[in-house]
Order: C-alpha cells, then sequence, then structure tokens
C-alpha cells in the first residue's frame, strides 16, 4: 500500500515535470516564430520532438519479462490507466473528424460522442472488473478458459480461442490501418515530406516504442500522448470561446453561442442570394440527370463538343493556357459511356447534396416525418452499437489486466471515462464556435478579401479538396452555399480559423499525431499478444520459454506493423471508411460471448462458438448487403437501418443463438463453475 | 482506524450475499444506463421546447448531459463496490459499518 503511494507520488512528479516542460517548449517555440522562425521549421520541431520524446520513454521502459510486457507488470495505478486508455481510445477519428462531423450533420452526429461514452458503462459494470480479477494476459485468454474448462487446451476452448484471436484481429487491423494512415496524412501536412514517407516516420517510433517494451512502454508513452493530446485540443477551443462569448470554457460558453446560431441559420436559409447559389447547384444536377438519360449518346456528343472546343482554340491561335486547359478537359473526360455514367451520377449527387437546405445545427432529425423518424431509429441504432462496440474492443478491454487490483480497475475505468469526457465534451462546443466563426465572419466577405487560411487550406490537396469556396453566383461575395468544408480539416484548420499563431496549427497537428500514434500502438500490441499469446504460445508451441515468448511476440509485432503500413501506404479509402463498420463487428463476435461468459453460468462452448459465429455472420451479410462499398445497396436494409449500424442485428442474433445452443447442449462442467464464481467473488482486500 | 468500535462487527456477506448484491446494483444501474441514452434519443424532439441555459434541452442532453450521467454512473458504482468488497473481507474495519442494500 504504503509502496504504490510513493510509486503514485513519483509518477505524478515525472508527469507534472513533463508537463511543465512541454509548456516550456511551446512558450520558446512561440518566440522563436515572433522573431521569424520559417513556419516549416515549427512543423518540423514539432514533429521531430514529440516522435524522440516518444522514442526516448519507449527505450526508457524496454523490457523482455511477460509480465512486464503484457501487461505492464499490473501496477498501473489507477488514475495513470484511466489516462492511457483515454489516449488508446481517444483515436485519429475522434480527435481530427468527430468535431468536423458534428459541424456538418449537427444533432445527429451527436450519436457519436453518446455512444463512444455510454459504452464504458458496459465495460466497468459487466466486463473489465472480472477480466481484472481473472487474472491473465488476453481477452482470448479470458473466452478460452471460460468456455474450455480448467484444462483450456480441449477442443471447446481451442476452438473459442480462434473464433476471439479471428475477431480480434479483423477489428483491430482496419483501425489500425486507418490510425497509420492518418499519422501519415498529418506528417505529410505539416512537414512537406511525402505520405509514405511521413507513414514511415510514425511507424519507427511506434516501433521503437511498442517493440521495445511492450505494454510497459506503450502505458507510460500514452500517458504523456494524453497530455499533449488534451493541451492541443483544449487550446484552440479556450481561444475561440473567449473571443466569441467572454468565457474562456468552451464546454459552458457555447450554450450562449447556440441561439444565435440558431438565429443566424434562420436569416441565411431566407436569403435569396443563397437560394440563387442552392438553385444553380439542383440545376447542374438536373443537367447531370439529363445526359445520364440520353446515354450513350450523351457521351458521345459531349466528346465531339470537347473535341470540337480544343481544335476551335487551337484554330483561333489562343493563348497557352486556354489550349492547355482544353486538352485538359479532354482528357479528364470520361473513357467510356459506363466510367460517364458512374462519374455523372457521383457529379449529380454532390450537386445535389449542396442543393440542400441548411440542416439547423441543434434541431434533432431534421425533415419530414418519416425521414425523421428514420433518422431517430439510426441514431439510436447507432448508439446502441457504439456502446456495444467498445464494451468489445480487445485493445480497450486489454488496460483492464494492468491495474494492481478489481477495485482500481474499476477506478480506472472512471478516470478513464473522465479523461475522456475532458475531449468529448469540448467537441460539440468546438464544432458550434467554428461553425458560428464561419457563419458570421467568412460567409458575406468579399471574394477579393478572403482570409489566409481559405487559400492554404484550398490548396493542400488538389484532387479531394478538403476546403473549396468558389463564386458560384458571381456576385463576389461568399454565400454559405458556396463552401463546401471536409469533416477532416475543422481541427486542424481551427487555430488558423481563430487566428492564432502558426505554433497552434502546429501543436494541433503533434495532438492528431499523438493521438492516432497512441491508437496505433494499443491495436497492434493487442493483434501482435493475439498471434504470439493465443495462437503461438497456447496452441503452437505450449512448451516455449518466457524468454522465446516475448521475442516471438516481438517479431510479430514487427512484422504486423509492416503489414498495417503497407496497408496504409496504399491510401485504401475503402477501409477507412470502414473503420466505423468494426464496432459493429467486434460487439456482435465478442460481446454475448463476454458477458454471459460472467452472468451466466449454463453458457458453454457450443453457445460460444455458435454464438460468436452467428453474430458476425450476421453483421457481416448486412453489411455485404446494404454497404455500396462491399457491393450491396441501400435498397437491402431492414427498416432503414445504415450499415454502419449492423450490429444492431448482430448482437441480439449472437445472443439468442448462444442461449438457444447453450440449452440445447450440455451444461459445462464443475471446474467451469467454480471459475465463474472465483471471478465473481470478492477480493480479498489488505487493510 | 484508530477509533474503537464497541460494538462486535457484524458477520461478513457471504460468497452468495456479495453476489447478489453485485448483481442486483449491476441491473439498477443498467437500467438507468438503458433509460438515459433511450429517452435522450427517442424523446428528443419533444425535449427541443424546452431549455438549460440557453442550449435546447435534447442537444444539452446529447452532447453532455448524458456523457455525465455515464461519469456519475462509474463513479457510484466503483465506491459501492469497493464498500460491498469490503463488506464481504473477514476481520477488515470497514465491514462494521453494514451497507444498505
Amino acid at each position: 500500500m504504503k509502496e504504490s503511494g510513493t510509486f503514485f507520488r513519483r509518477l505524478s512528479r515525472y508527469y507534472l515535470l513533463f508537463t511543465l516542460g512541454f509548456v516550456g517548449f511551446l512558450i520558446s517555440l512561440s518566440v522563436l516564430e515572433q522573431e521569424g522562425m520559417p513556419r516549416v521549421w515549427i512543423g518540423y520541431l514539432f514533429m521531430f520532438a514529440t516522435i524522440v520524446l516518444y522514442a526516448t520513454l519507449g527505450v526508457l521502459s524496454r523490457t523482455s519479462n511477460v509480465l512486464e510486457y503484457y501487461v505492464a507488470g499490473r501496477r498501473v495505478p489507477a488514475m495513470f490507466n484511466g489516462m492511457a486508455t483515454a489516449a488508446d481510445w481517444i483515436s485519429a477519428a475522434s480527435f481530427i473528424s468527430l468535431a468536423g462531423g458534428l459541424y456538418l450533420h449537427g444533432f445527429d452526429g451527436l450519436a457519436y460522442i453518446m455512444g463512444w461514452t455510454g459504452g464504458y458503462c458496459l465495460v466497468a459494470l459487466l466486463i473489465a472488473p472480472y477480466l481484472r480479477k481473472f487474472s491473465q494476459y488476453t481477452i482470448p485468454d479470458f473466452l478460452a478458459m471460460r468456455y474450455g474448462g480448467a484444462s483450456d487446451d480441449n477442443r471447446g476452448g481451442r476452438a473459442v480461442r480462434i473464433l476471439a484471436v479471428i475477431a480480434t484481429i479483423i477489428v483491430s487491423f482496419t483501425y489500425v490501418v486507418a490510425q497509420i494512415y492518418a499519422v501519415g496524412l498529418i506528417a505529410s501536412r505539416f512537414t512537406g515530406v511525402d505520405f509514405s514517407v511521413g507513414i514511415f516516420l510514425g511507424l519507427a517510433s511506434i516501433l521503437v516504442c511498442s517493440f521495445l517494451g511492450g505494454m510497459r512502454a506503450i502505458t507510460w508513452t500514452q500517458v504523456a500522448q494524453y497530455i499533449i493530446i488534451l493541451v492541443a485540443f483544449l487550446m484552440p477551443a479556450i481561444w475561440l470561446s473567449a473571443k466569441h462569448s467572454d468565457n474562456p470554457i468552451p464546454q459552458v460558453a457555447y450554450g450562449k453561442l447556440l441561439p444565435h446560431l440558431s438565429a443566424r441559420e434562420a436569416v441565411l436559409q431566407e436569403d435569396p442570394k443563397e437560394a440563387e447559389v442552392r438553385a444553380i447547384f439542383r440545376q447542374r444536377a438536373d443537367d447531370y440527370q439529363l445526359r445520364l438519360n440520353t446515354l450513350p449518346s450523351s457521351w458521345e456528343t459531349g466528346r465531339l463538343q470537347m473535341q470540337r472546343k480544343l481544335d476551335d482554340v487551337k484554330l483561333r491561335n489562343a493563348s497557352l493556357l486556354e489550349i492547355r486547359n482544353a486538352e485538359r478537359a479532354l482528357i479528364a473526360y470520361p473513357k467510356d459511356a459506363d466510367e460517364a455514367a458512374r462519374v455523372w451520377s457521383d457529379a449529380r449527387t454532390q450537386n445535389l447534396a449542396r442543393a440542400q437546405p441548411i440542416t439547423p445545427h441543434a434541431t434533432p432529425y431534421p425533415g419530414d416525418a418519416v425521414t425523421s423518424d428514420i433518422k431517430r431509429n439510426n441514431f439510436m441504432a447507432l448508439v446502441f452499437c457504439l456502446m456495444l462496440g467498445t464494451a468489445a474492443l480487445p485493445h480497450i478491454l486489454m488496460r483492464s489486466y494492468t491495474t494492481p487490483s478489481v477495485h482500481d480497475t474499476r477506478v480506472s475505468v472512471f478516470w478513464a471515462l473522465f479523461f475522456i469526457l475532458l475531449i468529448y465534451l469540448t467537441i460539440p462546443a468546438l464544432a458550434v464556435l467554428v461553425k458560428y466563426d464561419i457563419y458570421s465572419a467568412l460567409v458575406g466577405t468579399d471574394f477579393a478579401h478572403l482570409p489566409n487560411w481559405v487559400s492554404y487550406w484550398s490548396n493542400v490537396d488538389k484532387i479531394n479538396p478538403l476546403f473549396s469556396i468558389s463564386d458560384i453566383n458571381r456576385d463576389g461575395v461568399v454565400q454559405l452555399a458556396e463552401i463546401s468544408i471536409d469533416a477532416d480539416v475543422l481541427v486542424l484548420a481551427t487555430p488558423e480559423i481563430a487566428g492564432l499563431p502558426y505554433v497552434v496549427s502546429g501543436l494541433v497537428a503533434a495532438g492528431g499525431l499523438a493521438a492516432a500514434l497512441s491508437t496505433a500502438d494499443g491495436l497492434l500490441l493487442a493483434i501482435s499478444n493475439a498471434l504470439s499469446h493465443d495462437i503461438y504460445y497456447k496452441i503452437v508451441d505450449r512448451t516455449a520459454s518466457t524468454q522465446k515468448r516475448v521475442t516471438i511476440s516481438k517479431l510479430l509485432l514487427l512484422g504486423v506493423a509492416f503489414i498495417a503500413a503497407y496497408a496504409a501506404s496504399t491510401k485504401p479509402g475503402d477501409i477507412i471508411s470502414l473503420v466505423g463498420a468494426a464496432f459493429s463487428l467486434a460487439g456482435s463476435a465478442m460481446f454475448p460471448a463476454l458477458v454471459l461468459g460472467v452472468f451466466w453460468k449454463r453458457a458453454n462452448y457450443q453457445g460460444a462458438v455458435a454464438g460468436m459465429i452467428a453474430g458476425f455472420s450476421v453483421c457481416l451479410y448486412y453489411m455485404l448487403h446494404t454497404n455500396p462499398i462491399l457491393g450491396g445497396s441501400a435498397a437491402g436494409q431492414w427498416f432503414h437501418i445504415a450499415p454502419i449500424s449492423a450490429g444492431i442485428f448482430g448482437v441480439p442474433a449472437g445472443l439468442l443463438t448462444m442461449v438457444a445452443v447453450s440449452l440445447m447442449t450440455p451444461a459445462p462442467g464443475r471446474e467451469t463453475a467454480a471459475l465463474v464464481d472465483y471471478i465473481r467473488a470478492a477480493e480479498k482486500t489488505d487493510p | 482506524m484508530d477509533k474503537v468500535d464497541p460494538t462486535p462487527p457484524p458477520a461478513p456477506l457471504t460468497r452468495k450475499q456479495h453476489w447478489h448484491k453485485t448483481r442486483a446494483m449491476t441491473g439498477w444501474l443498467l437500467l438507468l444506463w438503458l433509460m438515459t441514452g433511450f429517452c435522450v434519443a427517442f424523446f428528443a424532439r419533444e425535449l427541443t421546447g424546452l431549455s438549460v441555459f440557453g442550449w435546447p434541452l435534447s442537444f444539452y442532453l446529447a452532447a453532455q448531459g448524458a456523457s455525465l450521467v455515464y461519469l456519475a454512473i462509474l463513479g457510484f458504482y466503483a465506491w459501492r463496490m469497493r464498500r460491498l468488497d469490503l463488506a464481504a473481507s473477514p476481520a477488515s474495519p470497514a465491514a462494521t459499518k453494514e451497507p444498505r442494500p
């Protein structure tokens, strides 16, 4: 008790010093910026300073002890474990895209906030303390022992273990590719290095950290990363909040701003100029529709027109620029009628989307009665899937093994949600603040006097512009409908929108990098532990020495990391868009087996195997059937539920199958009952 | 604990009692968790008219209120479970306080 107290105090002192050092670093950089240091150097300094920091922490906590490598020695104090869990949890998607998503979707985006915080109730109440009492190394460990009996190498235990490993790998791999992709994106944006170089820079720091020290190293690195994430996220929000409402606490201040925003929305909605721009977009969409209707002749005539125009400019000796433009238009023209059909229907959808009236930010489920009900049902389904998925994500559950006691695990989940909420309560505030800023300051500006950040962010990605603004109705004034913002740009551009010095932009980029790296660390460890501990040690070679187990684990980590980095370097847009689906899959495959394993003694291995397969299959089937990316179509939806919420069918399917099959087959043996009694019992407390 | 309690400590909770109390509390807290999420999402349109500190009530609940309730559930659970665990362990000073069900 006393020992752990001094350990806690020593840790607190270290991290306090670290925070002070970090603030000092920020101050000195902003002084340097005042002195005229070029922007690109600030980007470099941030990138390299943080990566070196994580690598140093990794080297300092290197280990080859099994207990340290897999579960950080089971001595991480509750508060620090909570902080590390929060860093594990706050991924690139939370840090970079969530505020942008709320900006675009208003109330309906709040499903993510509710789902991703409510899931922790399930983690704490149903799973985490029991995993800690069980005291092994991985999630498949628990399932195999619970459903396989004490000698968990029999058929049942092995089948459950392999299924759990497969689910862990599928879920974590999609997730980790998205994180590494984000690392490449941020590194290349802010230092100007190539995208794939950015990926491998990030990879290096991930590897030094988790490769050398496993769970122990990533825990202490994640605590440092959380501090950076927190500072980076709060600073611009506090600044914007003070600017717009004289109250520096964004979580409180934006309540005052929300009615102003709604009023502004109402004004813009009635504005004739806005209506004019929307009508132009609708006209364009109609044009595309007309061309689509008359395919393939419309493709033929369109190409002839292009060709004629090119000949025309060449003949009348027009300027080189004009000829070049005409050539380029001809090259970009669809190669055949099929491609034309695809390109034009995409263009039609895009134009239609921009012709839509403004989505009121604070109104839940806007639309007519039927649309509104569908939106409400989807909101609830999404919240449900995100919650159950959270409670089945291996890299989060793995964290419940690392605390000194069961009580500490419960407290640590509390701290985890507390630290997550510091960010998550700010996200809706930031969305409202930035929206207010854009609606009131940018809209109505002269096109000749656009702020600098507009041109900077419009030029970042030429092919898929993150931010675009063009004078559609040629009146020289910015209309809201003329602005198009990508969800990913909002947080990264906030410092510039708020008019903060460039140091803060660098800080935000470093925060995004920390969020992506910390999550990637945890995920890679979850994958490599599943492979090394559950497959290699428990199934292939039960006699492996502890030294050999850790070495194998490290080698596998290296292998998985490179495969993930390679996958990310191919810029797989499809994988990235499937990350949300990982929650539904995780929930459907693992949640019923985890919870019934603790709360229902009668659950046996036949039930678990059937339930995991049924849940996973139903979820996968629904996604394949309804997600256009996976070759399905929206027409196949049941009750109009979007494919991301496939878990709403997968989880009940898994649960019912598990109960039915368990009841039809013999009850598990006495050993299993004893194990369940043991994990349910109160822990021995030392007074 | 240097305070001396004159009454003899009650018998520690048996395994069964401890589990039943744990299960009951888990059930109640899960019900609270479910109602919070369900009500906020299902009645969001009806609650829009009301407002707290400037927020429309439904927006506030979805953006902050529900999450804060979840945090409270976790805090309460950790605190009560500590008490239950102490009550179940023999010869522990905290076992002298009878936890209310």
